[in-house]
């Protein structure tokens, strides 16, 4: 077989190149994409990137929707395995995987905090974010990434 | 073309132009009826004008940042609210967002969370009933 082996090459380097910058950027997390968790946890808030907290972090949250963070967020059981499956197979640490990400540096793995906003990476990125900027009526919450990150429903955190 | 085949094919599109069906809707309010009636037997139909009251009363009983439907869904249900963690929540006028109480099990479970936040107890069927019917009036 003849194939074309120099423009092969080039294209497979730029794809190499592109994934990763793009998905090896340090401001990527893949959004939902199961239906039935796009609904449940992107109801009150977006539904938040699976990669963004550890196994244990979701597990954990999964634990007490009755108590979620002052909210009733309970749902059936089987709904609550269908999310939990989910959210524990894509989390941060899901496989051993090792580029949890830099959201997680100095974060332990069994014991993180349950707000995505008390990780230490995320405190230290926000920090030049304002009190009065985080009251603004189109804010209102830490929790409302999309009022600044306008591509954050695709998963892109850039500034 | 024949006018027979005129006349199907204006009435294929008026089926294809309908609202989406309110089926489940109504189903829902005849099984709301149904319970009110088992509690009370004076029962005597759902009204919207108590079902605006409601939505827009202060209750005591639930959580302090909550006290009304409208504090997140907003004062008028044919615009969108917005929850306290700052994300939209579309309008809940049926006339704005048709597809708005269609699958029973959803509705069930935002009754259950937010009467509760809001009241601190359960809706009643009579309360849940009068409520739906304001939304899909409006």
């Amino acid at each position: 077989m003849n194939l074309p082996y120099r423009p092969l090459v080039l294209g497979i380097s730029v794809l190499a190149f592109s994934a990763a910058v793009f998905a090896g950027g340090n401001h990527f997390y893949a959004p939902v994409t199961d239906p039935v968790v796009r609904e449940e946890c992107g109801s009150c808030h977006m539904a938040f990137a699976p990669s963004m907290l550890p196994a244990s972090s979701w597990k954990r949250m999964m634990a007490n929707l009755g108590n979620h963070f002052g909210d009733d967020a309970s749902v059936d059981a089987q709904t609550a395995a269908r999310i939990s499956r989910y959210l524990v197979a894509n989390a941060a640490d899901a496989g051993g995987r090792q580029s949890a990400g830099k959201l997680l540096r100095g974060v332990a793995l069994d014991n993180a905090p349950l707000r995505i906003t008390e990780l230490p990476k995320w405190v230290s990125e926000h920090r030049e974010v304002s009190a009065r900027e985080w009251r603004h009526k189109d804010v209102r919450s830490k929790a409302n990434c999309v009022a600044c990150h306008s591509e954050a429903a695709r998963g892109y955190y850039d500034d | 073309m024949s006018r027979f085949d005129i006349k199907t094919l204006g009435i294929v599109a008026l089926i294809l132009s309908a609202p989406v069906a309110a089926g489940p809707r109504d189903a829902l309010l005849t099984q709301y009826a149904a319970t009110a009636r088992a509690a009370a037997p004076a029962f005597s139909g759902f009204s919207a004008a108590r079902g605006k009251t409601l939505h827009s009363q202060n209750f005591a009983g639930g959580k302090a940042d909550t006290p009304a439907c409208v504090s997140c869904h907003g004062n008028d249900p044919r615009t969108a609210g917005r929850t306290r963690s700052g994300k939209a929540v579309e309008a809940m006028a049926v006339s704005v967002t048709p597809t708005r109480y269609l699958d029973a099990a959803k509705v069930e479970k935002w009754f259950r969370r937010n009467c509760n936040e809001v009241m601190g107890r359960a809706c009643t069927a009579q309360e849940k009933g009068d409520w739906l019917t304001y939304m899909s009036q409006l």
